[in-house]
């Protein structure tokens, strides 16, 4: 029972959800709805009027013909009564009767109405149509017979031919010597109740008629302006889903036509905008790769001729040995400048395209670490790796993640100073995390925040000394985005730096939560200073 | 190993400078500089390499490659200033069997044209076969019942790494090492564009391969023998 009326509470609530999203959604029903209540009032107050009107003057002049018939009927019965003697009189009784029926046909053949005669004294028998049964109401036998006073009042009565229909009933008082009388005119008001309620019905059916007609009307009016508002809107979002030919038809020069030559006028507006911009974008990524082509096929030359030079330095003078070495170095140098800024202004452009690919995340990540073998042990470092028992697919770009993976431990192993750079990944539901985790320096309170900057540098006096060009973070977190995934930096002063990168497991899948907690590691040392990724997933909260 | 080393480059002074590390490396390097006469000077010096760039006045480097391929399966390696995937890919499918992007180490780019000349000196006859596939490995044929097939030196590598282990699923890299010659690379464009030009080739099929079969998220395993 209980189970029963917690599902009827919720069906209704639903449906109380369902009519009251109908009402704030459509114009349309909203007004109807409005129309429809405003005229049904209008339309019952009007009928009530009206009605009344009409069933008080048809009374009115009824009940004139009644009384006027009603005070002839008191002068006659007066002047019967008053020929005979006193109460005791014993032809009283008969006077009575023959009054009655005098009375009573005087109203025609066709029994226009019923007379009672009430003697108020005496043992005197009521005169009264024995055929019908007739109740005089309280009301008006206490005005008649108390106050002496002409009344009438209205009543279901018997008519003369037996009915029971709505009556109009007049009484007065008699007085003559042989005592009180009360005369009583039962008129039957069968014609003017049938109008009344046949008024009554026309009123209603007309009402009726109007309301819904009205209603139908608004309808109508509304739909003529809601149409093309809701025309507008559809293709307001057809040019937003990028339909940016979609166009309102334009009928007529009203205001709705006007609203349609506007909204075309926006909408091209809009697409020679947005077309423009196309436009540059196409001509940036033109000039990007031009100026790359340009610049890569001499500097490929320049790189050639430097790397003969420097493998025959051994020929050459000192300087020129020098010379030869400093060449090849810094050719180098300004290779990897120009690649990490190609690729930044790539991503700048809106160009940078995800390959995503299933991959197995672990031993790409075994290859990156074979490769910067070499590296660690020029450092003396120790490169700690963690891996899990199985393989990791997940579909990545493996070119992006080699890239970024081969910056974080590159950065790890050359800011570690020596201490064991540890390399951990992670399978979590729906995501693949990487933590790369040095025991160097570590970063300020701040800098997590900046190590992501174009160009940053940890301590401006080592930029000389160490490799890099300032850009590699940078890359490596438009990487992370442009795979809905995260890059995150944390560390302490003295505490070494980690850096995290979280990637969905599935391209375009939203990231919840990283398997790996970016936490201090095992020296307890704090995270100064976390920073989320905004991903194209949307923000870390 | 003197190999003879076509180079079609209109960069002369570039041309220049491949042309002295290639002779330093011990190959005979001739060099055209423009797509127009590049078939030409293909035919006249008949190469064992074809170095190409992809940026050429006159017929473009895609169209070369294409005509060169169309006579010939010689190794082709592009030379291209542009490493976006599309790029790379175009190429890649045009017929070039391997590319470096510009600018390269000149001992990367002598690797590659070793790597690309390095045939297996294998002479023990040797027979494979993969589904209605047969492969003479030391004739280097490749048949479907009576039908020869041809594929360039390549592709046939490629074929034959896998069905020389029939039940062995291959990672790209691996397979970048054992017929590419790559170490440590994670380049999938160069597997994936030849497995789809292989198929082209040995499948009745390419949509539903059963010669060269992919393992999703490993790599590829040649199918029953």
């Amino acid at each position: 029972m209980h189970r029963l009326l917690l599902r009827t509470r919720h069906y209704l609530h639903r449906f109380g959800g369902w009519v009251v999203g109908r009402w704030r959604r459509s114009l349309q029903l909203r007004v109807v709805s409005s129309t429809l209540l405003g005229s049904g009032i209008v339309v019952l107050v009007l009928g009530l009027v009206v009605l009344d009107q009409i069933a008080d003057g048809l009374l009115t002049s009824q009940r004139k013909a009644a009384v006027a018939e009603t005070t002839a009927g008191v002068e006659y019965a007066q002047s019967q009564l008053s020929s005979l003697g006193g109460a005791e009189d014993r032809e009283l009784q008969l006077t009575l009767l023959n009054i009655g029926r005098f009375l009573s046909d005087r109203g025609g053949s066709g029994g226009l109405y019923n007379v009672v005669i009430q003697p108020s004294t005496g043992e005197l028998e009521r005169v009264a149509p024995a055929d019908v049964e007739i109740m005089i109401p309280a009301d008006l036998r206490d005005m008649v017979a108390r106050r002496l006073e002409q009344g009438y009042a209205y009543a279901n009565e018997p008519a003369p031919d037996g009915q029971v229909v709505p009556s109009l009933i007049v009484g007065a008082p008699v007085s003559t010597g042989a005592g009180l009388f009360e005369l009583y005119y039962v008129f039957p008001l069968r014609t003017e109740a049938e109008t009344i309620s046949l008024i009554q019905r026309t009123l209603l059916t007309t009402g009726l008629l109007l309301v819904v007609l009205l209603a139908g009307l608004a309808a109508l009016v509304t739909r003529q302006v809601v149409t093309p508002v809701r025309l507008a809107a559809r293709t307001a979002e057809r040019l937003a889903a990028g339909l940016l030919q979609e166009r309102m038809a334009v009928h007529g020069e009203d205001d709705l036509a006007k609203l349609a030559t506007s909204f075309n006028d926006m909408a091209a507006s809009l697409q020679r905008q947005i077309v423009r911009l196309e436009e540059l974008s196409r001509l940036q990524r033109r000039f990007t790769s031009d100026v790359s082509h340009e610049l890569r096929t001499p500097l490929t030359t320049v790189r050639m001729a430097a790397d003969v030079l420097h493998a025959a330095r051994a020929d050459f003078a000192p300087e020129v040995a020098r010379s030869a070495e400093l060449l090849e170095d810094e050719v180098e140098r300004f290779e990897s400048l120009l690649n990490d800024l190609l690729e930044i202004s790539r991503y700048d452009a809106g160009f940078a395209i995800l390959d995503a690919e299933p991959t197995d995340v672990r031993a790409l990540l075994r290859r990156v670490v074979d490769a910067l073998q070499p590296v660690a042990d020029r450092y003396d470092t120790d490169l700690v790796v963690r891996l899990p028992g199985e393989p990791v697919i997940a579909e990545v770009d493996p070119r992006r993640v080699e890239r970024v993976l081969r910056n974080l431990i590159g950065n790890a192993l050359e800011h570690g100073e020596g201490r064991p750079v540890e390399v951990t990944l992670a399978l979590g539901t729906d995501a693949v995390s990487v933590t790369v985790r040095d025991h160097g320096i570590g970063l300020r309170r701040g800098e997590p925040a900046m190590v992501f900057d174009r160009f940053w540098r940890a301590d401006p006096s080592r930029a000389r000394r160490t490799g890099g060009t300032g850009l590699g973070l940078s890359i490596s977190l438009e990487d992370a985005r442009l795979h809905g995934g995260w890059l995150q930096a944390g560390g302490a002063p003295g505490g070494g730096a980690q850096f995290q990168l979280t990637l969905p497991l599935r391209t375009g899948q939203p990231l919840s939560e990283s398997p790996l907690p970016l936490g201090p590691g095992d020296d307890g040392s704090v995270v100064s200073d976390v920073r989320p990724m905004p991903s194209a997933g949307g923000q870390r909260a | 190993m003197k190999g003879r080393v076509l180079v079609v480059d209109d960069d002369a002074a570039l041309a220049e400078m491949l042309g002295i590390v290639l002779r330093g490396e011990g190959f005979a390097p001739s060099h055209v500089a423009d797509g127009e006469h590049a078939l030409a000077a293909f035919r006249d010096t008949k190469p064992d390499i074809v170095l190409l760039d992809l940026m050429l006045p006159g017929m473009s480097g895609l169209d070369v490659c294409r005509a060169i391929r169309a006579e010939s399966g010689i190794p082709i390696v592009m030379l291209t200033a542009k490493s976006d995937t599309i790029d790379i890919v175009l190429g890649l499918e045009s017929g070039a069997d391997d590319y470096v992007v510009k600018p390269f180490k000149p001992k990367e780019l002598v690797a590659r044209v070793r790597a690309r000349l390095r045939r297996s000196e294998n002479d023990v006859p040797e027979n494979l076969s993969v589904g209605e596939i047969h492969i003479d490995v030391l004739g280097h044929q490749v048949v479907r019942g009576a039908e020869q097939i041809a594929l360039t030196p390549l592709e046939f590598d490629l074929l034959v790494a896998l069905a020389r282990k029939p039940r062995q699923v291959f990672t790209r890299e691996v397979l970048l090492e054992q017929v590419w010659g790559y170490r440590h690379a994670a380049d999938t464009r160069l597997v994936n564009v030849h497995v789809q030009r292989l198929r082209a080739k040995v499948e009745r099929d390419p949509e539903h391969p059963e010669v060269v079969l992919t393992v999703r998220g490993v790599g590829y395993k040649a199918g029953s023998p």
